[in-house]
């Protein structure tokens, strides 16, 4: 391992950890929710009354912020590598695994750390595991 | 009612710009913190502590009220046994995860600027959200 010290940036991503952990903070303290996204976008496939609205605003909120910040300034880039075939294999599997283990990065990686849950602290160790060893077989057994 | 989907809203804009700030709506950077072997961006992991430490305390202060500032309850899961469904869930998202550097956050937020691949994402990860719930529907009947 060689860290890569000029693409390390540590103090914007400070700075936009707290600004997360700052959302999962108001959600729970003004919605009394966990600010899990993919439960959030999940829970619009079953709908049922009084349950859509405020996923909705949740996502519009989400889907908008690049928008709110176009107004202000240039957008930070965003590189996406993959190609087509990958991203929609990616997302069926992040989409159905997710509903399975029942969180992903927010869930259970900010808000259920946060509060200490140990079913997010294995979920987080088992999907940063296989995170690390899934790039490591793209980028250095078959890319490499 | 109202004050609930203004707050959503305005959190989830909070949300999305913390992802835009931190990194992490860029699948490059989230792929260069997965990319142990290679050459290491710790970034993201500063980005766990930020949140987390700033969450945390808001975790405390939930953990000594039964209702939100707005009177409404506060739902906390409950949930503490560790099944094979969370594990391998969280195992299939981690491999999800690695594949694109797409976790449902950034998605979402790099759907909003524009990004077509993002789109083609989200519509993927929705797709597999639908199989899931029809699966378990098909196991109940």
């Amino acid at each position: 391992m060689t860290i890569d010290w000029a693409a390390f940036t540590p103090w914007s991503a400070l700075a936009g950890g707290v600004l997360i952990g700052l959302a999962a903070a108001l959600f729970l303290l003004v919605n009394g929710r966990i600010a899990g996204i993919s439960g959030i976008v999940g829970g619009l496939l079953t709908p049922s009354r009084g349950d859509v609205a405020w996923r909705v605003a949740f996502v519009a909120g989400m889907v908008g912020a690049p928008l709110v910040w176009l107004a202000v300034t240039s957008l930070p880039a965003i590189r996406i590598e993959a190609g087509y075939p990958m991203l929609i294999a990616a997302g069926l599997i992040v989409g159905i695994s997710t509903r399975y283990g029942a969180g992903c990065t927010s869930g259970h990686g900010v808000c259920g750390i946060s509060r200490l849950s140990p079913r997010s602290l294995v979920a987080t160790v088992a999907f940063m595991a296989t995170g690390f060893g899934t790039v490591y077989v793209l980028r250095h057994m078959i890319g490499g | 009612m109202l004050l609930t989907l203004v707050s959503a809203l305005v959190v989830g804009l909070i949300f999305g710009t913390g992802l835009l700030v931190s990194g992490m709506a860029n699948p490059e950077k989230v792929l260069g913190f997965l990319d142990l072997a290679g050459h290491w961006d710790p970034s993201l992991a500063l980005v766990m502590v930020g949140a987390i430490a700033t969450a945390f305390v808001a975790f405390r202060l939930a953990s000594r009220r039964e209702r939100t500032f707005l009177g409404d309850p506060l739902r906390v899961p409950t949930r503490n046994d560790i099944d094979g469904r969370l594990l391998l869930g969280a195992l299939g998202f981690g491999i999800g995860w690695g594949m694109a550097g797409f976790c449902p956050g950034p998605a979402l937020v790099a759907l909003g600027a524009g990004e077509l691949k993002a789109m083609v994402f989200v519509v993927a990860m929705l797709a597999g959200m639908g199989l899931f719930e029809l699966i378990e529907r098909a196991r109940q009947a």
